[in-house]
């Protein structure tokens, strides 16, 4: 950055941003990153907005919040944040061990926390199923004390435990090593007990990325499929997330249908973007 | 240095409890999972296992799954290498706004993402009539599933690279290019060797990402058996026909893929830990 600054204002007599870079290829690789993008991701995504325009707003309305998909969105945010919420006391705790604890098979345990990233969610999918089902190693256990794990909204908690939790541990982490312990030390000093040092100065300190974990994991939960259908039971209005709305309309050769569902799933993934952008620049002023 | 930190150390039991809870809460999460594949494609032993992998099914799905992270990967490698190359070498306006874009596929559904080429090439879709008149199939086909893969991996590399570039500047290839140096010949010489483990980084992710992909291939691909069954959709359909050994057999397989990314992963970061944990996905 300072080279580039150094040479920026050296005085060519030319507005800063039009400056041409002595390193070619520009033209190049800003045209094949711009025809691909628009090819694979804007493009195909602009054919939701406007297959949902072929509904009129009313039938629009009627199909993006029918009683149904109002009830599949309620249990796939609920169940996200839930999870997120989870995810977040978790990834906190993990984090804080990785970082600042030795221990026997510390260097396994890091490896593990990105197993939800190399796992592929069907295969994830099916083993939470079967360990959760009444008769599973875990739900068996659950059983006699009047739990049902699998195959209700428990389940998709669960499935969705598992994905995000890796989006905290991995965003509070480097966060946490680069805090200097100097401020604790001086809390130390200055009377803090280990307690209050923490809550008041370690978990601040950590707040805009747990939150940036946090959003990530629950954008990573609402849009989640292959871990969560072979668990959730899938049952209309009690267990049926909002992407298994989506599959059912398409086997039913309803797109515009599909189509309105996605729009709604697209506005709250993109609002969650924005979110996650607006506390990734806010705690950018911090640093 | 123990003796140092004293006052910013934790107490025993708060270690140990913190320690304990941890472990109990990601083997619960993590590992239980893990262990149950494979203890459920080995419940009735190992042949009925082997015989489910080396099914004809199966085999085809395998194939289709190594073909479709053949296509994504270098597709990928070559967008995230350009747009890396774009951004991180040269200033222009809308920069952050074109990140925020390549970033775009890790914020929607996987089933969208399937959704979206189904209503552009979809019998119904854009382009489905002029499509069925020169007889070319992507729906339900394989073209398909490597497109809707492509997406779901899209941001994988680029988010890694643009970074990394970043951080290392331009000052070592303005210099190789004032010394005459072509532009290929200083992105050889000068940029691949310095980006080269964290591209490797990208490729481990954006790989596992590829050969695993559920939501977006289940919506183009139609499950036919044998032509366009993917490995994870293979594993879908086994199990909802009830062949649990077989599901758990094929599962095992990818989780096989599962650990020995997470172990090429493990040894990058030790041997180069620059690379590490950028782009949290």
């Amino acid at each position: 950055m300072t080279a580039e600054t150094a040479i920026a204002i050296r005085p060519t007599g030319r507005p800063l941003f039009r400056r041409r870079s002595a390193i070619p290829g520009f033209t190049l690789t800003l045209g094949v990153t711009l025809t691909v993008l628009s090819l694979i991701v804007l493009i195909p995504l602009s054919a939701v907005a406007l297959k949902a325009a072929q509904l009129s707003p009313s039938e629009f309305l009627a199909v993006a919040f029918s009683q149904r998909a109002m009830a599949a969105y309620r249990l796939t945010f609920g169940a996200a944040f839930v999870a997120a919420v989870i995810n977040g006391v978790f990834g906190v705790l993990t984090a804080w061990a990785l970082v600042r604890y030795e221990f026997p098979g510390k260097a396994l345990v890091n490896a593990l926390v990105d197993l939800p990233f190399a796992l592929p969610t069907a295969v994830a999918g099916i083993a939470l199923a079967t360990l959760y089902a009444p008769n599973g190693w875990v739900g068996s256990l659950l059983t006699p004390l009047g739990i049902k794990a699998a195959y209700n909204p428990i389940g998709v908690t669960i499935a969705l435990v598992f994905i995000g939790l890796p989006f905290v541990v991995r965003t509070i982490e480097p966060v946490l090593r680069d805090l200097s312990d100097d401020v604790e030390e001086a809390a130390a000093s200055l009377g803090a007990g280990r307690l209050s040092t923490i809550f008041r100065i370690v978990l601040p300190a950590l707040g805009p990325s747990w939150l940036t974990g946090f959003a990530l994991a629950f954008a990573r939960g609402i849009g989640e499929y292959g871990s969560v259908i072979f668990i959730a039971g899938n049952m209309p209005f009690k267990s049926e997330i909002a992407p298994l709305l989506i599959i059912i309309q398409l086997e039913q050769f309803e797109y515009a249908h599909a189509a309105a569902i996605a729009v709604v799933m697209l506005a709250v993934s993109f609002l969650m973007l924005l979110i996650i952008n607006a506390v990734q620049a806010w705690a950018r002023r911090f640093s | 240095m123990a003796a140092h930190r004293r006052s910013t150390d934790d107490p025993v039991w708060a270690k140990v409890l913190i320690i304990g809870l941890v472990l109990l809460f990601l083997g619960l999460v993590l590992v239980l999972p893990l262990a149950a594949v494979f203890a459920e494609a080995l419940r009735k032993g190992l042949q009925p296992a082997l015989e489910a992998i080396s099914n004809p099914d199966a085999l085809a799905a395998v194939k289709l799954t190594l073909l479709t992270a053949a296509i994504t990967v270098p597709f990928n490698v070559v967008f995230g290498l350009c747009a890396a190359w774009a951004v991180a070498k040269h200033d222009f306006p809308g920069k952050s706004l074109l990140i925020t874009l390549i970033d775009l596929p890790f914020s929607v559904s996987p089933v969208v993402a399937g959704l979206i080429y189904v209503l552009v090439f979809g019998l119904q879709g854009w382009f489905g009539e002029r499509l069925i008149d020169h007889d070319i199939k992507i729906i339900f086909a394989v073209p398909g599933i490597v497109l809707a893969t492509i997406f779901v991996t899209f941001p994988f590399i680029a988010r890694e690279l643009i970074p990394l570039m970043q951080e290392q500047g331009v000052s070592e290839e303005e210099a190789a290019v004032s010394m005459g140096a072509s532009g290929l010949y200083t992105f050889w010489r000068v940029t691949a060797p310095n980006v080269r483990w964290g591209l490797l980084y990208g490729v481990l992710l954006c790989n596992a990402r590829a050969m695993g992909e559920f939501g977006a291939v289940s919506v183009v691909s139609g499950h036919i058996r044998g032509l366009t069954n993917t490995m994870p959709l293979h594993v879908e359909i086994l199990y909802n026909e009830y062949d649990f050994v077989g599901a758990f057999a094929v599962a095992a397989l990818l989780c096989l893929l599962a650990i020995v990314t997470l172990v090429l992963k493990t040894a990058l970061e030790v041997a180069q830990p620059a690379v590490r944990g950028r782009s949290g996905h």
